[in-house]
C-alpha cells in the first residue's frame, strides 16, 4: 500500500511543490503551520483540486491533470478526521457512526460496528447527541465514523489540535491501537514533535511547501535543524525499545534498547511490550569518562558521528549507541573544553526523570503526571 | 359568543377556501423557493443580481399591479396561460388555482429570504464531511443540508402561508371575487364592508383571520423548538 503525491499549486504568494511516496502503516506530513501540510491532507481526499500534478493511493490514480483525471471525494473512498470533529449535529453518535456504511458497496464493507466500537471505547456514547460530548469523545467518534465508511486510506489532519493535554493522553493511545490493529494505512497531519515521534512509522516533513525530508520517523527526527523553530526544543532522537522488568521499589521501568538499558518512570505496561521513546536533546549530557558520583542513571557509551551547529551558541551532537543514534545538544564552549571530535568515545547521560508522558508511549498512569 | 360560529354557507366557504388557498400556495411554492434560495446563497453565475431582482419584484411592487401582470401572462389569453390549459388543462383565470397562484407570488420572497439564510447559516465543512464518507452531492443535500436548513424552512413556510392568508391586491386583479372560486377572507371582509349591515360578518371573518394567522403562528414556533432540541446545536 503506497501514497503517492507529486502536485504543484499556487495560492496567491504561497507556492506548494510536493514529491513524495510512502508505504508506511501511520505517514506524517510534519511541519509547522502555513507550511502546506493541510492544504496537501486535502487534495489527497478530494476537497481541494491541485493546480498541476499526480495522486495515487495504492495504485489508484486519483487525480492526474495532465490527463485530466479528477475522482471527487465521494469516489475516493478515503477517509477523513478533521481538526473539529465535524460531527453532524442532527444526528446521534450511532447515525454518525452508521452514516458512512450506507455508501460503501456492500463487497468493500470490512469495518464491523461492534468492532470499532470496541476499538475507540465509545459504546457508552452511542445513544448521545454530538453536542452532549467532550472533544475528546467527538475526535473519537470522528475517526469511528470515518474507519466505518471502510476506507483504503485514513487521513487524520491534527486530530489533537484542538484539545487540551488530558484529552490528548486520552486519544493517542486509541491512534496508536488504530495503527497497530487495523490494516489501514494513516496519513496524519500535524505540527507536534511529541505526536510524530510516538505515532509514526514514516516522516514527511514540509516548510514553506516543499518537501525538506521524508522517510522513516527515526532517520528523519535526527535532522533537528529541520523542526519548526517553536519545536525544537522538542526535537531528539527517537528509540524503539522493549520493556525488560520493573523496578517496583523505585517506581521505574527498565527499557531494553540497542544502546543499552534505559531507566524511565515507571509505564503501566507489560513486560516485553514495546514502547517508543524519545530523547529530548536538550535532556542529553555528554561525558568524556564513565561518570561517577553522578544522580543521572541512564549513561550509555557510544561514538561521535555527527557534529553540526546548532542555534545560536549551540552544537548538535550524534552519539552512535551500538547502532542506536543519541542526539545531545551541548554549547559550543562545552564542545571545546572537552575537545569532542567526530569518532570520538563518549558516554551520553540522560536523567530518568526527564522522560515524561510526552516522550514515552501510552500508559504512564495519570498520577505520575504531578 | 355563539354568533361567532354562526356563520353562514358562504362564510364557511370564504373559510375553507382561504386555507385551501394558503396551503396550496405554501407547498407549491417550497420546490421553486429552495431551488432559488440555492441558487442565491450559493450559485455564482451572471445575472445572480437581476434574478434577486425579479425573486423581489412582488415585495415592492403595488400588489395591484402584481395581480395585473399575472393577468397579462398567466390570464386566458396571457402566453403561459393559454399554453397551460392548452396543453395541460391548467387554468388560472377566475379559478381558485389563480388565487393560489397569486398569494404564491405574493409570499415568494419572504420564503426565499428565509431559507436563503438559513443556507447561508449551513457549515459547508460539514458538507464536505459528508463527501468523504461517501455521500454524492444530492445524498449531502438530503442528508445534511436539507436537515440542517429545516427551521429555515418552517420559516420559510409560515411566512408564506401567512402572507396567503392576508393576501387581497393581487387575488382580486387577477381572479376577481367570486364566492366559492375566488373569494378568501380577505375578499369577503372586504365585501361585507361594502354593503350596509355587512358590519357583523366582517367582524366575524375578521376574528376567524386572527386565530388562524395566530395559530399558524404558535405551531412554527413550537415546530421550530421542537426541531431546534432535537439538533442542539452548540
Amino acid at each position: 500500500m503506497t501514497v503517492l503525491v507529486d502536485i504543484s499549486h499556487r495560492l496567491g504568494d504561497f507556492s506548494l511543490d510536493v514529491r513524495f511516496e510512502s508505504a508506511g502503516r501511520l505517514t506524517a506530513l510534519f511541519g509547522p503551520s502555513g507550511s502546506g501540510k493541510t492544504t496537501l491532507i486535502n487534495m489527497i481526499a478530494g476537497l481541494i483540486r491541485p493546480g498541476k500534478g499526480r495522486i495515487e493511493v495504492d495504485g489508484r490514480v486519483l487525480v492526474d491533470t495532465g490527463a485530466g483525471i479528477f475522482v471527487p471525494k465521494h469516489k475516493r473512498r478515503i477517509g477523513m478526521v478533521f481538526q473539529d470533529a465535524r460531527l453532524f449535529p442532527h444526528m446521534s453518535v450511532a447515525s454518525n457512526l452508521r452514516y458512512g456504511r450506507w455508501f460503501t458497496p456492500a463487497t468493500e464493507r470490512y469495518a464491523e460496528m461492534d468492532a470499532v466500537v470496541e476499538l475507540l471505547g465509545i459504546g457508552p456514547l452511542l445513544d448521545r447527541r454530538p453536542a452532549k460530548l467532550s472533544g475528546g469523545e467527538k475526535q473519537r467518534v470522528a475517526i469511528g465514523r470515518a474507519l466505518l465508511a471502510s476506507p483504503r486510506l485514513l487521513l487524520m489532519d491534527e486530530p489533537l489540535a484542538s484539545l487540551d493535554e488530558a484529552r490528548k493522553a486520552e486519544i493517542l493511545p486509541y491512534i496508536e491501537r488504530l495503527r497497530d490493529e487495523t490494516k489501514i494505512p494513516i496519513v496524519y497531519v500535524s505540527h507536534s514533535v511529541a505526536e510524530v515521534a510516538r505515532l509514526a512509522s514514516d516522516v514527511v516533513t514540509l516548510a514553506q511547501g516543499n518537501v525538506i525530508a521524508s522517510g522513516p520517523t527515526e532517520a528523519v527526527m535526527q535532522r533537528l535543524d529541520l523542526l519548526p523553530a517553536e519545536e525544537r526544543g522538542e526535537g531528539g532522537a527517537v528509540l524503539d525499545t522493549k520493556v525488560l522488568r520493573h523496578d517496583e521499589i523505585f517506581g521505574m521501568t527498565v527499557l531494553g534498547s540497542a544502546a543499552g538499558e534505559i531507566r524511565v518512570p515507571r509505564l503501566a505496561m507489560k513486560t516485553g511490550a514495546r514502547v517508543r521513546i524519545r530523547i529530548r536533546a536538550r535532556d542529553v549530557m555528554i561525558a568524556t569518562e564513565k561518570p561517577t558520583g553522578l544522580s543521572a542513571l541512564n549513561i550509555l557509551p557510544g561514538t561521535i558521528v555527527a557534529i553540526n551547529p546548532g542555534e545560536g551558541a549551540t552544537v548538535e551532537v550524534g552519539i552512535d549507541c551500538n547502532g542506536a543514534t543519541v542526539l545531545a545538544r551541548i554549547t559550543e564552549q562545552s564542545r571545546q573544553g572537552l575537545k569532542l571530535q567526530l569518532g570520538g568515545k563518549v558516554f551520553a547521560v540522560v536523567k530518568t526523570v526527564s522522560f515524561d508522558r510526552a516522550n514515552t508511549g501510552a500508559g504512564l498512569p495519570v498520577e505520575a503526571d504531578g | 359568543m355563539t354568533w361567532l360560529l354562526d356563520l353562514t354557507p358562504d362564510e364557511w366557504n370564504a373559510v375553507r377556501l382561504s386555507i385551501k388557498v394558503a396551503t396550496v400556495a405554501m407547498l407549491a411554492s417550497l420546490p421553486p423557493g429552495i431551488l432559488i434560495a440555492l441558487l442565491l446563497a450559493r450559485g455564482q453565475f451572471w445575472g445572480k443580481t437581476l434574478l434577486n431582482g425579479l425573486v423581489h419584484l412582488p415585495l415592492i411592487l403595488p400588489p395591484v399591479v402584481t395581480g395585473y401582470l399575472l393577468l397579462l401572462t398567466f390570464g386566458k389569453r396571457g402566453p403561459a396561460g393559454a399554453f397551460l390549459a392548452e396543453h395541460f388543462g391548467i387554468v388560472f383565470s377566475f379559478r381558485w388555482t389563480g388565487a393560489a397562484l397569486a398569494c404564491g407570488v405574493m409570499g415568494f420572497p419572504l420564503m426565499v429570504r428565509a431559507i436563503r439564510l438559513s443556507i447561508e447559516a449551513v457549515d459547508r465543512k460539514m458538507e464536505a464531511a459528508a463527501g468523504t464518507l461517501g455521500a454524492n452531492p444530492y445524498w449531502v443535500f438530503a442528508t445534511i443540508t436539507l436537515p440542517l436548513i429545516l427551521p429555515g424552512l418552517i420559516a420559510g413556510a409560515i411566512l408564506s402561508f401567512a402572507k396567503a392568508m392576508g393576501e387581497f391586491g393581487a387575488t382580486i386583479t387577477f381572479v376577481s371575487n367570486i364566492p366559492n372560486e375566488t373569494q378568501t377572507l380577505p375578499s369577503a371582509i372586504y365585501t361585507f364592508t361594502q354593503v350596509p349591515g355587512g358590519d357583523e360578518g366582517a367582524l366575524r371573518l375578521t376574528l376567524i383571520s386572527i386565530v388562524i394567522s395566530m395559530a399558524a403562528l404558535v405551531a412554527s414556533e413550537v415546530l421550530a423548538r421542537r426541531v431546534g432540541r432535537r439538533m442542539d446545536i452548540e
